[in-house]
């Protein structure tokens, strides 16, 4: 009686954080394919100005032109048609720099904190001084350097964030390295290499895992900063920064054209974020 | 009237099987009662519900707490806290988890006698001061202003017996005070804990799994298996002649301090089976109404 | 003893990490392709006029001697003199730092009030409904970033319902008597609550756009320790002398609950420093980072060098004394 109940309850919480990881996959698969097909889905050209449409309010609203269903901003561009676009450019970013990012961090975190010695001691020491820069900052003075453009952004995220990966899988390899399995692996004639790849990888992989998905929510936001501070692409190209920061300078007039990108960005991330949540919750026995 | 009477006491973990059956008791003012048992018998589980500390996922399922009269689980629970933390006090089991690391002494000794009875400052100073003194802790001053990691755990037990008289309260509950310590130390402490019980003649529920132990502080004592009191007896009468088979069978299965030699005599699978039938008979006997 | 070699080692660490700052914000700005002096000069102007300047600012010289001179300057509290505005650094960076101090210090203790009230509620009624509820906020608040909750606010308190400020630090034609930078601070001192009232009615947006996340974070490592704790024996002890959930949470556990909970507000309250980089920007708050990120679409090099320092001395500095606050807020590590 008291262990059916016991069972009960613990599949209820599993029922609820599975529920929460299929509405995030759920609106970042959507997202996708939207970003696939926008040439195809998006109803207008993101491009195309046309003055006399300008700041026209979505459908619902008076004064509303048909087919612009979420509004126009102030160069007359629909709105509802840069978004689609603009996910192009945050999948992207999300895909490309959390991967590599993913990469560059774990491998040095693994090798910090499995090897330990003086290479732990240079990438500590690396991942002080990067947490001693505010990281906004480094990334638009990046953007600088490097010229504005998709590569750019890229280049800057994987700059500024390998550390998160890095720190935490330093810790957690040391964690792992200090447990009897890794000892016998290695009187078992396993050499450094081999018990880096095939006994500490695959226990640090989880929390890898939900690190990426983390990261990728933040990459996301990242591109979102440096088109605000107009900085990502060029200012034309549809991404949901330089219409938030479009939108921004008109809210007072054209709310629609801060809001509706803005609650697509807010959904991204949570969705990215609430992913990793779940993954967590369901994958990974350290960070549970 | 005894001081402390408990009648038909049920507890269960919530939605769970019981802990506690209907179990009855009395300690009388001034009298030393023993609950003897194994782990996981249920003698802990008494102590706390009547000091109302209950973990959350247990629930009391019926009968009375009766402390000076009145039915503590009748009380609302302002009033119920009150009524404990005016008439009652723990001497918990483990001395070193049970003071607060980040407080000094002193205030964790008077800090119910200006909270919750409503001294001054000044009296309750001089009151912790005489308590240490009274459980024979040289430096009192020191000692009250030192934080709990500064000190032994002899020294922290003698400070948590001394703040369970501070008081002056009728009952105390004792739960396993003596367990977390040395086997050198545990003597003093059980010297300390009798010797202050006389002087203060303070009712007093003593939880343990160690009979020779009862034998040297209670007057009366409460054997429990599974939640269920088995035997209530006088302590001469029960070294005696136990009545029930498991009480005899813990008592032959205690090491006698005269003949260490003996050995450990498991308590027999039969008596176990026994008294296993006998619970599940009682809660048939529930279940039939 | 051990304390003061410990505070050495730390003050050691603490000096590579700067220093390792200084060469990479160096090495880094100086590869920005744009001439800054030729985005200073009107047009028209000639190679020679370029060049003259060139040479008044050091940057004709090679890049390592132009590290060499920095560095000694910096060493004796020179920073260099602003290409764009042509003061020097320090005056400069140093005019911003109160607007910037006021409004992580504004943030923080909001995060610590939110944080802390939504834990010891979660707490008080904990297994219930409530504490179900604070933890869903917690999750969502944790899982958006500053950024974004400062547009929300913007929407929110700006425009649909307008009750604060989102742009600026204070009304433009009011008249300022102050003598510093710390205007928050002045006006109270000189008890002028109307330039007070005015000041914070700008500052609660940006300050809660930050405090949000950091909010999260506090409530959700507070509470679980918290909960930790009541389980305590001395807690339990607590208890059976009479007292109250509400007073036994408040006396006995949330002292010792903090204690671990404060180390890792220490790493968090640097990054929402960092965060006041972009949020100033949101909000037109007039402080370091807001000067940051013209000084780097301005091509400002030593304005750039000199933000970014003082960004590092900071947030280093917030981890040196969290941890000396750590050891003396924990009687057992004081003794030691």
């Amino acid at each position: 009686m008291h262990e059916a109940r016991a069972i009960d309850g613990r599949s209820l919480v599993r029922r609820r954080a599975g529920l929460r990881l299929w509405l995030s996959a759920g609106w970042l698969g959507l997202l996708c394919v939207v970003a696939l097909f926008a040439p195809w889905i998006a109803p207008k050209d993101p491009l195309a100005q046309d003055l006399f449409l300008g700041r026209l309010p979505p459908f619902w609203m008076a004064g509303a032109e048909p087919g612009y269903w979420l509004g126009t901003d102030s160069l007359g561009r629909d709105v509802l048609s840069r978004i689609i676009h603009g996910a192009r450019v945050a999948l992207a970013v999300a895909l490309i720099a959390g991967t590599i990012t993913c990469l560059v961090g774990a491998t040095l975190g693994l090798l910090a904190g499995f090897l330990r010695g003086w290479v732990d001691m240079v990438i500590s020491r690396l991942i002080d001084i990067w947490m001693a820069f505010p990281p906004v900052l480094f990334s638009i003075l990046l953007i600088a350097v490097l010229g504005p453009g998709l590569m750019s952004i890229i280049i800057a995220i994987v700059v500024i964030d390998w550390t998160r990966f890095a720190r935490v899988v330093r810790a957690e390899a040391m964690a792992q390295g200090a447990m009897d399995y890794v000892a016998s692996a290695r009187v078992a004639g396993r050499g450094r290499l081999g018990t880096m790849m095939r006994e500490i990888l695959p226990n640090v992989l989880p929390t890898i895992v939900v690190l990426l998905t983390l990261e990728m929510g933040i990459a996301v936001i990242v591109e979102a900063i440096l088109s605000f501070v107009n900085l990502s692409i060029s200012t034309d190209d549809p991404t949901w920064g330089g219409m938030i920061s479009e939108g921004r300078t008109s809210v007072h007039q054209a709310w629609w054209v801060l809001v509706f990108p803005l609650v697509t960005l807010f959904l991204t991330v949570l969705a990215f974020s609430q992913l990793g949540e779940g993954l967590k919750d369901r994958f990974d026995p350290v960070l549970r | 009237m005894s001081f402390l009477s408990i009648r038909n006491l049920s507890v269960r973990l919530k939605k769970g099987p019981p802990l506690l059956r209907r179990v009855s008791l009395d300690v009388a003012a001034g009298e030393v009662r023993g609950l003897v048992g194994e782990s996981g018998a249920g003698k802990s589980m008494i102590g706390k519900a009547v000091l109302g500390i209950l973990p959350p996922s247990i629930e009391v399922t019926g009968g009375e707490i009766l402390l000076d009269g009145v039915d503590l689980l009748r009380l609302p629970p302002a009033l119920r806290r009150r009524r404990i933390g005016a008439l009652c006090a723990l001497i918990p089991q483990d001395p070193l988890t049970a003071l607060n690391p980040s407080h000094r002494i002193g205030p964790q000794i008077t800090d119910r006698l200006v909270d919750i009875l409503g001294w001054t400052r000044a009296d309750a100073d001089r009151r912790a001061r005489e308590l240490l003194a009274e459980v024979q802790i040289p430096d009192p001053e020191r000692v009250l202003r030192s934080y709990p990691h500064e000190l032994s755990g002899g020294m922290r037990q003698r400070i948590l017996i001394a703040s369970a008289f501070a008081a002056e309260p009728k009952l105390i509950v004792a739960d396993e005070p003596t367990t977390a310590l040395d086997v050198t130390v545990q003597k003093q402490i059980l010297k300390l804990i009798a010797g202050m019980q006389a002087r203060h003649g303070t009712a007093l529920l003593f939880v343990t799994h160690d009979l020779g132990v009862v034998s040297k502080v209670c007057q009366h004592l409460s054997v429990l298996y599974a939640g269920m009191v088995v035997e209530d007896t006088s302590v001469a009468d029960f070294f005696a002649a136990p009545r029930h088979a498991y009480s005899a069978a813990l008592l032959a299965a205690t090491p006698k301090y005269t003949d260490p030699s003996a050995g450990l005599i498991p308590v027999p699978e039969a008596v176990i089976a026994a008294v296993q039938a006998e619970v599940a008979a009682f809660d048939r006997s529930l279940a039939d109404g | 003893m051990p304390v003061l070699s410990i505070l050495l080692v730390r003050l050691l660490t603490t000096a590579i990490t700067l220093a390792g700052v200084a060469v990479i914000v160096f090495f880094v700005i100086r590869v920005v392709p744009g001439n800054p002096i030729a985005m200073m000069l009107p047009p028209g102007a000639t190679e020679e006029d370029i060049a003259r300047l060139s040479a008044l600012y050091g940057l004709d010289k090679p890049l390592v001697t132009q590290f060499g001179i920095w560095v000694s300057g910096v060493m004796q509290g020179d920073f260099g003199t602003s290409i764009t505005t042509r003061q020097p650094v320090l005056d400069l960076v140093l005019g911003r730092l109160p607007a910037t101090l006021e409004l992580s210090i504004m943030a923080l203790v909001m995060a610590m009030i939110l944080g802390g009230a939504a834990a010891l509620t979660g707490t008080r009624f904990r297994g219930g409904r409530t504490e179900g509820a604070i933890d869903v906020a917690n999750g969502m608040a944790l899982s958006v970033p500053d950024f974004l909750w400062g547009l929300v606010l913007i929407l929110l308190f700006g425009v649909l319902w307008p009750v604060f400020h989102i742009s600026g630090r204070v009304t433009p034609s009011l008249d300022l008597p102050f003598t510093t930078n710390f205007y928050l601070f002045e006006s109270l001192i000189r008890l002028r609550f109307d330039l007070w009232a005015d000041i914070v009615a700008h500052m609660v947006m940006p300050a809660l756009a930050l405090a949000i996340p950091l909010a999260a974070i506090i409530g959700q490592l507070l509470k679980q320790s918290l909960k930790e704790t009541m389980n305590l024996d001395y807690v339990t002890l607590a208890r059976t002398k009479g007292y109250g959930e509400t007073r036994v949470i408040l006396r006995e556990a949330l002292r010792n609950a903090a204690l671990p909970t404060l180390t890792l507000v220490g790493v968090q309250f640097t990054f929402l420093i960092g965060g006041t980089v972009i949020i100033e920007r949101l909000f037109s708050y007039e402080g370091l980072g807001n000067m940051a990120i013209d000084a780097v679409i301005n091509r400002d090099l030593p304005l750039i060098q000199g933000i970014v320092i003082l960004f590092a001395v900071i947030f280093t500095g917030v981890n040196l004394i969290v941890d000396l606050l750590y050891t003396v807020l924990n009687p057992r590590l004081r003794h030691a």
